[in-house]
């Protein structure tokens, strides 16, 4: 009896559903609630894949801290509702709808061709996960890992300059 | 177990939806939620492929997508306030400031 394949199909199919709401939806509070929904469907595959730490990363940063930061802009901004959610002119409409299906069709065909399905968990040596990404992040991804602390700083100093309202 | 490929797939539909949203919506808030959407797709494969190979190098990089993730939302949303307050409006076709 093996569940781990039907919960995939199942987070997989709400994911597909709640990021189409994501685009359909006219409100964007509601189109940010599905994101959220879709990041927590896609932490369950995490957990599935087995990253449990990212999962864990996944639901805090994510699901917590990027779309808390989308909700406090857009009930800052959107007084009024979004009068026109999509774009005119409906030769636009055709075009995108045309270049993305080509898009779908390449990627499907490339990646879903004949990649083979790996039997045993994720190899790390006897230590949990978390622990095997601690020793990945301070051993041989170090430099990456303190840039990444610069490209917070920036990112810090630099949303204090644009969020002024005079400089 | 789960193939790899049924995971490749799943991310190539969430990052050609998030490709939709940008080509398809004129509210900056939501393209930029199709944005990360896109992000989103690539992590999962990345976490597809750390797994098939059996090493951790993907899942290290997701973290680090994360972080730049983070910053950019950051950054982004603060840009859309100061366009907000210049242009009092949300539509992208209105926010035409490099036109001229």
């Amino acid at each position: 009896m093996d569940l781990v394949l039907p919960i995939f199909y199942f987070l997989a199919v709400s994911a597909i559903a709640c990021g189409l709401m994501v685009i359909l939806q006219k409100n964007p509070v509601i189109s940010a609630m599905f994101l959220i929904l879709v990041m927590l469907c896609l932490a369950g595959i995490y957990l599935l894949l087995a990253a449990e730490f990212i999962a864990a990363i996944q639901v805090i940063v994510y699901a917590g801290a990027i779309m808390v930061l989308f909700l406090f802009v857009i009930m800052l901004l959107n007084l009024e509702k979004d009068v026109r959610a999509l774009v005119k002119s409906p030769f636009q409409k055709v075009a995108a709808a045309i270049l993305v299906l080509m898009l779908v069709a390449v990627l499907v065909v490339t990646l879903g061709k004949n990649v083979a399905v790996t039997q045993e968990a994720l190899k790390t040596g006897g230590i949990p996960n978390t622990a095997a990404i601690g020793h990945l992040l301070f051993g041989r991804f170090l430099l990456p890992f303190e840039i990444t602390s610069v490209i917070l700083l920036v990112a810090i100093i630099g949303v204090i300059l644009i969020g002024k309202k005079k400089l | 177990m789960i193939p790899t490929s049924h995971c490749l797939i799943l991310a190539a539909i969430l990052f050609t939806l998030g490709v939709l949203g940008v080509f398809v919506r004129r509210n900056v808030i939501v393209v930029f939620m199709s944005i990360e959407l896109m992000l989103n797709a690539v992590n999962l494969a990345f976490i597809a492929f750390a797994r098939q190979h059996q090493n951790l190098d993907g899942q290290v990089i997701v973290l680090f997508v994360m972080t730049v993730a983070a910053a950019e939302a950051a950054i982004g949303l603060a840009i859309i306030l100061s366009l907000y307050r210049q242009k009092k409006t949300l539509n992208l076709d209105e926010i035409n400031l490099l036109r001229g």
